[in-house]
Parts: C-alpha cells; structure tokens; sequence
C-alpha cells in the first residue's frame, strides 16, 4: 500500500490505481515477420526485477490515463512519475 | 530409519523429561562439489531432493536455503490441499499429489496432520454453478471425486453458513471434494528436510545463491554467501525469487511476483470442521488445530517483493467472510502475513528444463503450491534424475509459452487458489 503521484491528478491513494505491468515493451512494428519465440518473448516473458523497476500504471479510478513510474520492488518505494512518451530517467 | 519416531520413543524420552531427543537433521558445511544441488528450502525443495535420494538413489545432493527452511511461502500458506482442477494435466498434477499426501505421515515417519475434511467450493451466481458443475463432471471423468450439493446440502455440511438468498451474493450450491483437506505445512518441511537428510542430503541453511556460473551451455556451480559449490545438475525452487535466479543465469522466466495475503484470528472452540473456499466473494476458512480461523486473501495487482500486502485487499476479504459467516462478526484478528507468489500468465505451473543444461525449474505455482508439494517434489526429481520430464509434467514445460500449448486453469478453475 503506497501513494501514487498521478501526473494529471496529483498524489492518491494506490488502491485508485491499476498496474500495467513493465513498462516499454514495444509492440513489435511487424507482427507477421514474428518467430515463436520473438512472440512469446513479447507475450510472457517478463523481467519481474527485485529492486528498481519501469513499470505502467493506470488511474482507473480517477482520470484513467496511463503514465509510467520508476519503483522499487524490494520496499515499494517510488523514485519517479513520467507521463507516456516521455523518456525514462536515468537509473541512479 | 535411526531415531524412529513412534509411542516407544516418546515414553523412552518422557522418562528423560524429554531433553535427549536428537536433531532432527543435521546442519553441515557445504561441499566443493554435488552431483545435483536444489535451490530453496522450502517443502517443495526438499521433497525434490527427498525423492531424488530416495527414488533415484542421488545421495551427493544439498539443498541450499538462504534463510531457514520452510520459512517462505511454506510457511505462510493456508494449508489448503485439493486436486479438483478442470483440465486433464493439472487433474493428473494435482491429484498425483493427492494421492502421496494419503500416505505421507507412514511413509516419513513424521505426522504432516494430514485432515481430509473436505473442500467445499461454492456458488454466488448462475455462471459459478454452471462452471462448478462442468468441472465435478470434468473430475470425475478423471477420477477424481466431486459431488455437486445444492443450498440446502450446503448448509447441512457446514451449519454456519448464511445461505439466505437475500445476500448481496447468495449461496446457489457448491461443489465438495471429500477427499481434499489441509495439512500442518511447517511439519511438511521438517518431515521431508529430516527425511531428506536420512539419506545423507546436506540441508544447509543461511547459503544465499549469489550467482550462476556456466561454460557456454552446461551449468557448472553456484556462486553461495558461503562460497562456490561445484555441481552439473541446479535445480531451482525458488518460488517468488525464481525470475531473480533465473536472471543470474541470463534467463527470463514468464513470471510476475505479487504479495499474497493470509491472517488468522484468536483460537475459539471447533466450528468449522472443513474448508469453505468462494471465488466470487474471494475468501477461504478453515480452522486450525489450534482453533485459529485461517483465512486466504487474494493477491496484490503489482509486481512487490516485499511480503506485506495491502490493507484493502484484507478489508475486502474480511468483508466477504463476515456477509457468509456472520457468526464471526466479533472475531479478533491476531495476525496478518504475505508471502511472494510467483505468477505464471496461464496460473499453471512450470517443472522443465531451460535452454541451460543442467538447469531445471520448478517454479509458477502462484498462489496454490503448497497442496501439490509432495508431487511437484516427485516430479522434478525425475525430471532432474533422467533430464526428461515425467508423463505427468510433461506439459508443464516452459515451452509450452513458446507453442501456445498453455494449461490455462486461469479461468477455468472457477476457484481462488
């Protein structure tokens, strides 16, 4: 349980918000050249990082648009909010 | 067996006042080098390096915990055992297990407490009981018993129950399996490590695995907070932490680790003597031997590796245990836990060798891995023993996310797990 700072809203509550999951896994530009493997690369395979972690989150419960946050798994601690489209920050 | 327990040696050491009972496994330095070495002291861990001892006569093995054994998710489940899983590979997983537990406690020497009360599953809309009935017919197609009670058998199994159709998600029946129940989960560990350890397995706990070493395609050793140790063959049952193992090995596993909540409540006399589980309202009770309500919650919705959890997810399970069983409205909770489940997209396992020769895991069993412990532990033996799968875990494979081949009980189970 933590607080998010929503870039449009301002900081709320976790429970308004969903989680997307890791964030910056591009949709390959062309599916149909895909192997297998690049698909299931893609679909499941996830990085699942104890410690600082790019992640997507949705606040689904109050303006619904998506940005990124930077988090530390290990403590829940968040290092950084950044809207959709915007480079990530730098790991420290 | 030396040391083996039974009413002789409790009344031999009574008369000692019982100060001359002997460890029960012993606590030994790490070798240079094993022929097989298991990562992660938990029940499913140290079942794996039991059965390999045992039924495939590799005796040079150690397990390696970085904390004390069974003090993970182990030790933080609700003690839930059942094996009424819709598709035919988790019925064959699952009840492969079942059928062990039957026989465990003897076969130990070491009561586990096994207590087939019952798991009752129940209903709270038309789609629950149309899917709840397709999978008793689904199980007992493969041999594994389910009976469909309506309402009114419902509460005649367990008499506490509101099944007054006025609740916001009344009770429209249920599914029971009789042969299902729970077991003591900290004795499934000691059971096993001592077991284990019998047969000459080294259980060495405070070894935290740094690093992975490989030449090229062939695991070679670990890298440990207790030095490097040699081995060819690493099998990892690192529940929560496997995608950390498995990224010191160059891997990616299809995983996600969430923080999966339980608490149970102040001891009162029996009142319920089976296991109530509800998908719909998510919540599941039992009572312990201690007469604690043992209550399971969901999971966080974000990857955390903090073994907490959030207090809404408690608020919202508490919520649904009170509108079902309103005697418990003046219960006090004494304690609330976490422990990292590790998620795999189609809520199925994963017990397979990797692209890594020599690296095998055992991993993905999300929320509901204590009731196939002694399975799971079998099964990987063998995988790990003959570098193939078993028949029984063969589509359990990592590839199967490659092939699109998935075991997908995400929906089809119809139950929290």
């Amino acid at each position: 349980m933590f607080i998010i700072n929503c870039p449009y809203c301002g900081e709320r509550d976790q429970t308004e918000f969903s989680s997307g999951g890791e964030a910056h896994i591009v949709r390959p530009k062309q599916p149909t050249e895909l192997s297998d493997d690049e698909w299931a690369e893609f679909l499941f395979m996830r990085k699942n990082i104890k410690g600082i972690q790019f992640e997507r989150w949705n606040h689904s419960h109050g303006c619904r648009k998506w940005f990124n946050v930077v988090r530390d798994t290990s403590n829940d601690k968040i290092h950084a909010v950044y809207k959709m489209g915007e480079k990530p920050p730098v790991n420290k | 067996m030396k040391n083996k327990y039974s009413i002789f040696s409790l009344i031999k050491n009574a008369f000692s006042n019982h100060e001359n009972w002997q460890r029960a496994w012993r606590d030994p330095e790490p070798k240079k080098e094993y022929d097989a070495i298991i990562v992660g002291g938990g029940g499913h861990g140290l079942a794996t390096a039991y059965y390999l001892a045992k039924k495939h006569k590799m005796t040079n093995i150690a397990v390696v915990e970085k904390g004390w054994i069974g003090g993970g998710n182990t030790g933080r489940n609700t003690t839930i055992i059942r094996s009424n899983y819709l598709w035919d590979a988790s019925a064959g997983l699952y009840d492969h297990a079942l059928k062990i537990w039957e026989g465990l406690s003897q076969e130990l020497n070491y009561n586990i407490m096994f207590s087939q009360r019952g798991v009752m599953n129940l209903a709270h809309n038309l789609q629950d009981v149309r899917d709840l009935k397709r999978r008793t017919h689904a199980n007992r197609l493969n041999g594994i018993d389910a009976v469909w009670l309506n309402t009114d058998e419902v509460k005649k199994f367990c008499p506490i129950i509101n099944t007054s159709p006025d609740i916001r998600y009344p009770v429209l029946g249920g599914t029971l399996q009789k042969r299902a129940g729970t077991a003591r989960h900290d004795a499934v560990a000691w059971g096993y490590a001592r077991g284990a350890d019998q047969l000459g397995v080294d259980i060495i706990q405070n070894c935290e695995v740094k690093g992975i070493k490989r030449d090229g395609d062939q695991i070679i050793g670990i890298e440990t907070s207790k030095g490097y140790i040699k081995s060819k063959k690493i099998g990892v049952v690192a529940a929560g932490h496997s995608s950390v193992i498995a990224n010191m090995a160059g891997l990616k596993l299809p995983l996600e680790s969430k923080p999966l909540q339980a608490l149970v409540s102040e001891p009162v006399k029996p009142i319920i003597d089976t296991v109530v589980m509800s998908n719909a309202v998510h919540a599941y009770v039992s009572q312990s031997d201690k007469g604690e309500l043992v209550i399971g919650a969901g999971t966080d919705s974000y990857v955390s590796y903090t073994q907490k959890g959030s207090h809404n997810i408690v608020e919202e399970t508490l919520r649904a245990i009170l509108e079902l069983y309103p005697i418990f409205s003046r219960m006090k909770m004494l304690r609330q836990w976490g422990g990292i489940v590790d998620i795999c997209p189609d809520a199925s396992p994963i017990i397979s060798k990797t692209q890594v020769k020599g690296l095998y895991f055992n991993c993905g069993w999300g929320t509901g891995g204590f009731k196939a412990t002694p399975g799971s532990g079998d099964l990987f033996a063998h995988t790990i023993a003959n570098d193939e799968p078993h028949k029984l875990n063969a589509a359990f494979n990592i590839n199967r996310f490659v092939s699109g081949d998935l075991v997908d009980e995400h929906g089809a189970a119809a139950v929290a797990h």
